[in-house]
């Protein structure tokens, strides 16, 4: 294991492997975060005879921040890129993460909206002004070590579910349009995670075993997400009430409910179980009902992104990270019609269409249609 | 190297080995009080600057029950341990210089807690800018009479002729490897009847100042290097200085919408800080690493993340125009063709990301 921690990016390219190699051409940079995704993503870079470059993002938090970019994970990442051989830079964008992720985040729970932090990261942070950089600077490509790939089946790149499907990431990276897949890579995307932990281990790379990460990074397991709301706007008591208005019981914040959500509500001795179905977030009033009334025909959408063009007709629709996808019907002002009703989806929260295992475009929910 | 071999003995014995190891000891603290116009008596040695900074703002703080001033362009090792004793920041000017009148109003006892240490840079790290000592010291002496004044001279040492700078000081911090020593050694050089408490307990060397087994070899290096430095160093300034205004005259006329942070005649000889319009300094580096051309921007972070400047904060810098700050530092092994290499590579790179 060390020996081959220890060879030369030439010796590498040279030596034969089980690695699968895809793209070829010029120098990459590697978004490397310090996981073994990305570990593994730089690794299979030098395999298919790149020059190879890693950089780790400073995004959020000082030196003792446990969340996000540790320094911890800066030290595995700079650790891996020392251990390929490969040069290493930390590029901080501290201030464009919290312009542009954190405090959308906050501002659409002020809004009752449930935003979801990590596609504005990669929307504003990884895929606009990183990728931008490795442009000016010369890179070929930038590679980040997402659970997808990119399909040329149809002439313009479009992107596809990675083959892992437990771990697929496309969801999250819907707004990638072909312009910016061509200077994309996605190298695990053809990997199963415990091919990747085994060629991580294979290679030394002490990143191997390193434990998946968390799901808002910038907000500690320990404070919560409603500490960290708390400190930067004030949280307001919400009214339960059920459809015909009848109060039913209380919320501790109407800034923290979600469409959908079931804990957290203080319903005196409910006989059966009740969900968020709506939030009035002006009004500080949330209204639960059963099951059925949480069904919605169809989701009210805006900001649409399409991969090439904007679709209309029969798509699959996924509405969470890893949630299924289901039939639906987009009509053509881009509006979402289920085959079947489904569960409203909160407003704010992104909305996925796919052909069979390619992404069309997505859009944001902004309500239910009844 | 005869003190990481064969002469290893621990100077605080008393064989002849270890008396060996101390007259190179003694040795270093005389070239250093020599070079550095102080008493023997007063050189403390230490680990670096960071652990000299620390041991005068918080050994004479807490030997005096007070707290300590700075100006806010001064390096973190003086910033931090001043924030942690309580202490206040002093402004500078868009030039970078310290402002006399608002050092005298934050002296003054309405002004907070009363001040025993006030730290002032020889020379800033980033601008390059020179600090008149003496002035600050007649401003110290005429508004709190009781209070010491440091300087962190640890970018200064190589530019300034630091006795004849430092008169008026009671403090001095130093660091070798700035200076051709090795990295891990430094000195606090202080004057007599100076109240210092020891951050460092044990076994009592340096007259109970800083406890801990002397780091011989790095001692006796940095006796050599600053010996060498003294000797050198009005030639070495006058050379480098030539070579740093060709450098930043050749980058001014290649790239548009550049300019320095301070004016020349305000600068050590060998640092040179430009801001750069519409790039910004982490992608440059990353291309002048690949042209061999080694620059840095302001400080970086924990994670070697590029941090804003604090420097050019203090000094009214906008937060866009300092992400474009490049520092180009020449020392006594720079030489004419390595200007040749930066003048060519930094406009194109510049071109490039643009």
């Amino acid at each position: 294991m060390r020996e081959a921690a220890a060879m030369t990016q030439r010796e590498r390219s040279a030596a034969s492997s089980p690695l699968r190699s895809a793209a070829t051409g010029g120098p990459l940079l590697v978004a490397m975060s310090g996981g073994v995704d990305s570990s593994v993503a730089a690794a299979l870079c030098l395999e298919a005879g790149h020059e190879v470059v890693g950089v780790t993002l400073k995004l959020w938090g000082g030196p003792q921040d446990q969340g996000c970019c540790a320094v911890s994970d800066v030290d595995d990442a700079r650790r891996v890129c020392q251990q390929l051989g490969i040069d290493h830079f930390v590029f901080n964008y501290a201030a464009e993460f919290e312009r542009d992720v954190v405090e959308p985040y906050v501002d659409a729970h002020r809004r009752g909206l449930t935003p979801n932090p990590c596609i504005a990261c990669n929307r504003h942070v990884k895929f606009d002004v990183l990728l931008d950089r490795a442009r000016r600077l010369g890179f070929d490509r930038l590679v980040t070590g997402h659970h997808v790939r990119i399909s040329a089946r149809t002439g313009s790149p479009r992107l596809q579910r990675g083959t892992d499907t437990a771990k697929d990431q496309s969801y999250v990276l819907y707004m990638l349009s072909g312009a910016d897949l061509s200077d994309l890579w996605f190298p695990v995307g053809d990997y199963h995670k415990d091919e990747l932990r085994t060629l991580a281990a294979e290679l030394g790379l002490r990143t191997a075993r390193k434990a998946e990460s968390q799901d808002v990074c910038f907000i500690t397991e320990a404070a919560g997400r409603e500490r960290f709301l708390a400190e930067r706007i004030d949280l307001h008591p919400a009214e339960l009430v059920d459809a015909s208005g009848q109060r039913v019981g209380t919320a501790p914040a109407v800034e923290l409910v979600t469409v959908g959500q079931r804990k957290g509500l203080e319903l005196g001795g409910a006989p059966q179980r009740r969900y968020a179905v709506d939030v009035d977030i002006a009004a500080r009033r949330v209204t639960v009902g059963g099951v059925s009334e949480l069904a919605a025909r169809g989701v009210r959408l805006v900001d649409h992104r399409w991969a090439s063009g904007a679709v209309e007709g029969d798509v699959l629709a996924q509405t969470s990270a890893h949630g299924a996808a289901l039939p639906a019907r987009v009509d053509a002002e881009g509006q979402l019609h289920w085959r079947e009703p489904q569960r409203r989806v909160a407003a704010g929260q992104a909305v996925v269409f796919y052909d069979g295992d390619e992404v069309l475009g997505g859009a944001t929910a902004a309500g239910p249609l009844t | 190297m005869p003190f990481l071999e064969t002469q290893f003995a621990n100077p605080s014995g008393a064989h002849r080995m270890a008396r060996a190891s101390r007259l190179a000891i003694d040795d270093a603290r005389e070239v250093a009080a020599h070079a550095l116009g102080f008493d023997p008596h007063g050189i403390v040695f230490t680990s670096g600057g960071t652990e000299a900074d620390n041991l005068a703002v918080r050994g004479v703080t807490s030997a005096t029950g007070t707290t300590a001033l700075c100006p806010a362009t001064e390096h973190h090792a003086v910033l931090h341990p001043v924030e942690t004793v309580g202490g206040r920041t002093v402004r500078v000017d868009a030039g970078g210089v310290v402002d006399l009148e608002h050092l005298a109003a934050q002296l003054h006892p309405d002004a907070g807690p009363p001040v025993g240490l006030v730290s002032v840079m020889l020379v800033n790290n980033e601008s390059g800018v020179v600090a008149d000592l003496d002035a600050v010291a007649e401003v110290v002496r005429r508004h709190a009479p009781d209070a010491t004044l440091h300087t962190d001279a640890v970018q200064g040492v190589n530019w300034v002729d630091v006795a004849a700078a430092v008169r008026s000081v009671d403090l001095l911090s130093l660091s070798a490897h700035k200076f051709g020593g090795p990295k891990g050694v430094g000195l606090l050089a202080v004057r007599p009847e100076v109240p210092l408490s020891a951050q460092l307990l044990g076994g009592g060397q340096e007259a109970d100042r800083r406890s801990g087994t002397h780091n011989t070899a790095g001692i006796a290096a940095l006796g050599a290097a600053l010996a060498e430095l003294t000797a050198t160093r009005d030639a070495d300034v006058c050379r480098i200085g030539a070579l740093a205004a060709r450098l930043t005259d050749g980058l001014l006329s290649a790239i548009d919408g550049c300019a320095e942070t301070v004016t020349r005649s305000s600068r050590a000889a060998g640092i040179c800080q430009l801001l750069i319009e519409g790039i910004e300094t982490e992608a440059l580096l990353v291309l002048l690493d690949r042209f061999d051309v080694m620059a840095s921007a302001a400080a970086s972070c924990a994670s070697g993340a590029m941090e804003p400047s604090h420097v050019l904060a203090a000094m009214g810098v906008d937060r866009q125009a300092a992400a474009g700050s490049l520092r180009l530092s020449l020392g006594w092994c720079t030489e004419p063709w390595e200007i040749d290499r930066a003048i060519e590579a930094i406009p194109q790179c510049v071109k490039q990301l643009r």
